[in-house]
């Protein structure tokens, strides 16, 4: 069912909502398209001709800087035209009010939406709703999907350390509320990774997680042992409420990334973490400051890898 | 079908070596536009003894018909090592028909800086032009078919071949 909204009937990429559904194929262009574009941050000019004349909406429910910014920064640079909304929801009405506010954009006959809301499921439930012309990105949807940050991540993997098949990935930290940590998984899977380790204790695990094809660890020095790339997560706090830490100092204490503990990973093992940063919570600055540290690559390498999707879903419109 | 034509593509790039040597006196910068026209860039930039690296364009973000056909997968990045602002460009093709790649070559190296001037070199150039665009220099000049395309195949051993256009946009 995803495969069939995301691919038009050619096969042709039409809305990007979730790495689930795609094929190796497409996400292996994205990455290579993405490295075509890495270079044209460094140009004089940093502006390519392919989205002239297409309108592009940012329609952010839920706030975001990096993402945004990033998303706005990728579609200038090739030549959209952008608008950012932050339409604030109505408690009440939210389904009738979110599928007015797109009409409405719609009417103005804007090409692709670039959607971030707090709920799961938004982005498909908008892609279901909009005409053939109309395109749509999942910016981050509940706690279901970010697949360009996931996409992203891959980009900063393959281009640090080379082909999946051969590396042993961490992710660590409060995967049940993680969307990002959704989407790495399914990618990663996709792409061939040799081993993907979630590491979290089990009040941060989604139940059946197995079933997604990774190894669960409780315990972080056992599971950082001979990693190649550790994926940090951001421990979201407004979502603690509910005691699932005993405490934030307990938490860094057994799950916290620092340069001791990183000794049990692979000597050349990367650090990766999707931003903001809890630092002395998830992640020590030693680490995270540190030379094994692809943090800021990570951002530079999403603006690339949004102008690769942005570019795949609205060239090539006449054939779709 | 494709078949090798009877042109000697060696003798073409020693009449095009005479024809250039004179503008070595301007120290132009040589530009070939991937994949044909690389091949004749590295080949006249040797044989011209120009010390400066040559760069390489891949126009495929330029093309005129991104929004119907979209992004060529194969996609190779362009290089242009040298600041080319108030240069002299010396742009190679392999083949000049509808002139739609050097529109496209003209438009990205102007997204690099803005160079003294730009002329085009090609080694064959054909009937077909869409565009006011002409060879500063051509190798051979063929009259073909409509339906017939020339493409130079290499890079080990340069030849052209003409056949028959398949289905599909020829942009050349």
């Amino acid at each position: 069912m995803r495969q069939h909204l995301q691919y038009t009937n050619n096969g042709k990429l039409r809305h990007f909502l979730s790495i689930d559904g795609l094929k190796k194929e497409t996400l292996e262009q994205i990455l290579t398209t993405a490295d075509k574009f890495t270079q044209f941050g460094q140009r004089e000019i940093k502006k390519l001709p392919l989205l002239r004349g297409h309108t592009v909406v940012n329609l952010f429910f839920e706030n975001s800087s990096r993402t945004r910014t990033t998303f706005e920064i990728a579609a200038k640079r090739l030549s959209a035209d952008v608008i950012n909304l932050n339409p604030t929801t109505s408690s009440t009405s939210k389904g009738e009010t979110l599928l007015d506010t797109v009409n409405i954009l719609e009417a103005m006959h804007t090409d692709l939406f670039i959607i971030r809301h707090a709920k799961s499921g938004v982005a498909e439930l908008i892609a279901r709703h909009v005409p053939d012309h109309v395109h749509i990105i999942n910016a981050g949807d509940g706690q279901h999907a970010h697949p360009t940050q996931a996409m992203l991540d891959m980009f900063t993997i393959r281009q640090h350390k080379g082909p999946f098949n051969e590396l042993r990935v961490a992710i660590v930290g409060d995967i049940l509320h993680s969307r990002v940590a959704r989407s790495q998984i399914h990618a990663l899977n996709t792409l061939g990774a040799h081993e993907i380790r979630v590491i979290a204790p089990n009040s941060l695990l989604p139940s059946q997680i197995e079933r997604l094809g990774v190894h669960v660890y409780n315990d972080l020095q056992q599971g950082l042992d001979s990693v190649d790339v550790v994926m940090m997560l951001r421990l979201q706090k407004e979502r603690m409420h509910n005691a699932y830490i005993p405490g934030e100092q307990e938490y860094f204490n057994l799950y916290g990334l620092t340069t001791d503990r990183l000794a049990a990973a692979a000597d050349d093992a990367i650090i990766m973490h999707p931003g903001p940063i809890n630092r002395g919570l998830e992640i020590s600055s030693e680490v995270a400051d540190g030379p094994r540290s692809v943090i800021l690559a990570q951002v530079t390498n999403g603006i690339a890898v949004r102008m690769a999707v942005m570019a795949m879903i609205l060239g090539g419109e006449g054939n779709g | 079908m494709t078949k090798k034509i009877d042109v000697d593509v060696s003798a073409l790039l020693d009449k095009l070596v005479t024809d250039l040597t004179p503008l070595l006196a301007i120290d132009p910068i040589i530009i070939g536009i991937h994949t044909g026209g690389s091949w004749l860039a590295e080949i006249l930039h040797q044989r011209l003894t120009i010390n400066e690296a040559c760069g390489s364009l891949d126009i495929s973000f330029y093309r005129d018909d991104f929004s119907r056909i979209g992004l060529n997968p194969e996609v190779k990045a362009s290089n242009i090592p040298q600041d080319i602002s108030d240069r002299h460009i010396l742009l190679i093709d392999d083949v000049l028909q509808t002139g739609r790649t050097v529109r496209a070559a003209m438009n990205e190296i102007f997204d690099y800086g803005r160079p003294a001037s730009i002329r085009l070199c090609v080694l064959v150039e054909r009937n077909g032009h869409e565009l006011p665009i002409r060879a500063d220099y051509c190798g051979i000049t063929l009259d073909l078919r409509p339906d017939q395309q020339i493409k130079l195949t290499g890079p080990e051993k340069l030849s052209l071949m003409v056949g028959d256009l398949a289905a599909g946009d020829n942009q050349s």
